[in-house]
C-alpha cells in the first residue's frame, strides 16, 4: 500500500462533500458537508505532513480544526437565528436579498 | 505500536493497509450516505463514523496527537453541537424535494463528479510513486505531542494567538446571535388561561394523561376514552411524527380486535 492512497480517498472525500453542498437543501445539513470536506483536507495535510518528514502539516491541520470549530458556532447561531424568522432551515427561504 | 513505529519511519504497514482498506471504503460509504439520506440525524450520525475513520487515519499515520483533538473535537463538541441545534430547530426538518432552480441537482452531481475525475487524474498524473519520509524526522525521538507543542509555541506562537482571539470573537458572536430581546412582557398564567378561555375549544383541564387502561406507562403509550377510542393529544406530537409510537398502534390494534 502507497502513502498515496490516502490522497485519493481525501480527494473522494472533498468531491463527495461538494456535491453535497451544491445539492442539499437542509442548511444543517449544508454544513455538515462543509465539515466533510475540511476533514478531507485535514487528511491531506497530515499525509504530506508524512511524506514530506515536517510536523507543520500535522499543525495547519491542527489550526484547521479550531477555525472550523469556531466556524461550525457561528454557522450554527447564524442557522438558528433564521430559523427563528422564517420557521425554517432551508437554505432557500433565505432569499430577502433577492432582487 | 510497530505500525505506528513504522509510520513515523515512513513505510506503510500491513497493519495500515488492513485499517486502511476496512475504513476507507467505509467512510466513503459513510460520506456517499451524508449526501443521500433525507433525516438530518441520520446525516450528523453518517458524518461522525466518517470523523473517527479520519482519527483511525490518523494514528495509522503517526499523528496521534490530531487523532485525540479529531475525536475530543469533531466527534466530541463539533457534532454534539449539530446534534443540540438539530434538536432545537426540529428533527423533522427534511429537506424539500421542490427545485427552485431547474436541473441544480444533476448539474451539481455532474459538477461534484467532474470534480473528483479532476482531482484523482492530477494526483495519479502529478505525483507518481514516491517514499514518504515520515514525521520520525522532524519528531527527532521526541514524540508526537512534544514535537508539535515545541513547534506550535516557538514558529506558530503568534497564530497560536490569533487563534484565542478568534474563539472569543467566535463565542462573542454566538451569544449575540443567539439571543433574543423580549419585547413584549411575559404572560402570566391568568392571561394565558384567559386567552385560552376566550378562543375557545381547547382543553381547559390539562390534556389527558398517558396510560389510562394501558400495559404501560411510557410517554408514548396513549389516554383511552370511555367508548375506547384513543384520545388526541395524550401523545406528543413529536413521537407520532418520527413514527416511534409502538403503544398506540398496539392499543388500536387491540380495539379492532
Amino acid at each position: 500500500m502507497s502513502v498515496q492512497y490516502y490522497l485519493y480517498l481525501s480527494a473522494v472525500l472533498f468531491s463527495i462533500g461538494s456535491v453535497g453542498v451544491l445539492v442539499r437543501r437542509n442548511a444543517i445539513v449544508v454544513f455538515m458537508c462543509i465539515e466533510l470536506m475540511l476533514n478531507a483536507v485535514n487528511l491531506t495535510l497530515v499525509t504530506f505532513a508524512r511524506v514530506n518528514g515536517s510536523l507543520d502539516g500535522q499543525i495547519i491541520a491542527f489550526f484547521v480544526m479550531v477555525v472550523a470549530a469556531a466556524e461550525v458556532v457561528i454557522g450554527l447561531a447564524i442557522i438558528m437565528s433564521i430559523f427563528r424568522a422564517r420557521r425554517s432551515a432551508s437554505v432557500d427561504d433565505a432569499n430577502l436579498l433577492k432582487y | 505500536m510497530t505500525g505506528a513505529l513504522l509510520a513515523a519511519a515512513g513505510d506503510t504497514s500491513t497493519h495500515e493497509a488492513v485499517i486502511f482498506w476496512i475504513l476507507g471504503p467505509l467512510s466513503v460509504l459513510a460520506a456517499l450516505g451524508l449526501v443521500l439520506v433525507r433525516s438530518a440525524v441520520h446525516a450528523a450520525m453518517l458524518l461522525a463514523v466518517v470523523m473517527m475513520s479520519l482519527a483511525a487515519f490518523y494514528t495509522a499515520e503517526a499523528a496521534p496527537f490530531l487523532a485525540v483533538v479529531q475525536v475530543v473535537v469533531y466527534t466530541g463538541a463539533v457534532l454534539m453541537l449539530f446534534l443540540f441545534v438539530l434538536m432545537l430547530i426540529g428533527v423533522d426538518s427534511t429537506d424539500s424535494l421542490v427545485e427552485t432552480l431547474r436541473g441544480q441537482r444533476v448539474a451539481g452531481t455532474v459538477v461534484g463528479l467532474g470534480f473528483a475525475v479532476l482531482l484523482v487524474i492530477a494526483l495519479a498524473g502529478t505525483l507518481g510513486s514516491f517514499h514518504a519520509r515520515g514525521v520520525g524526522v522532524a519528531e527527532d525521538g521526541k514524540g508526537n505531542v512534544v514535537a508539535i507543542a515545541e513547534l506550535l509555541f516557538s514558529r506558530y506562537v503568534f497564530a497560536f494567538e490569533a487563534t484565542s482571539a478568534l474563539l472569543i470573537t467566535a463565542g462573542l458572536g454566538a451569544m449575540v446571535l443567539a439571543h433574543r430581546e423580549r419585547t413584549e412582557p411575559r404572560l402570566t398564567q391568568q392571561e394565558r388561561m384567559r386567552e385560552r378561555a376566550l378562543r375557545g375549544g381547547a382543553a381547559m383541564a390539562p390534556l389527558p394523561g398517558p396510560g389510562v387502561y394501558a400495559d404501560h406507562d411510557a410517554i408514548d403509550t396513549p389516554a383511552l376514552l370511555p367508548d375506547g377510542g384513543v384520545a388526541a393529544g395524550s401523545v406528543p406530537d413529536y413521537l407520532q411524527v418520527s413514527g416511534a409510537r409502538p403503544h398506540v398502534d398496539d392499543a388500536e390494534r387491540e380495539l379492532e380486535r
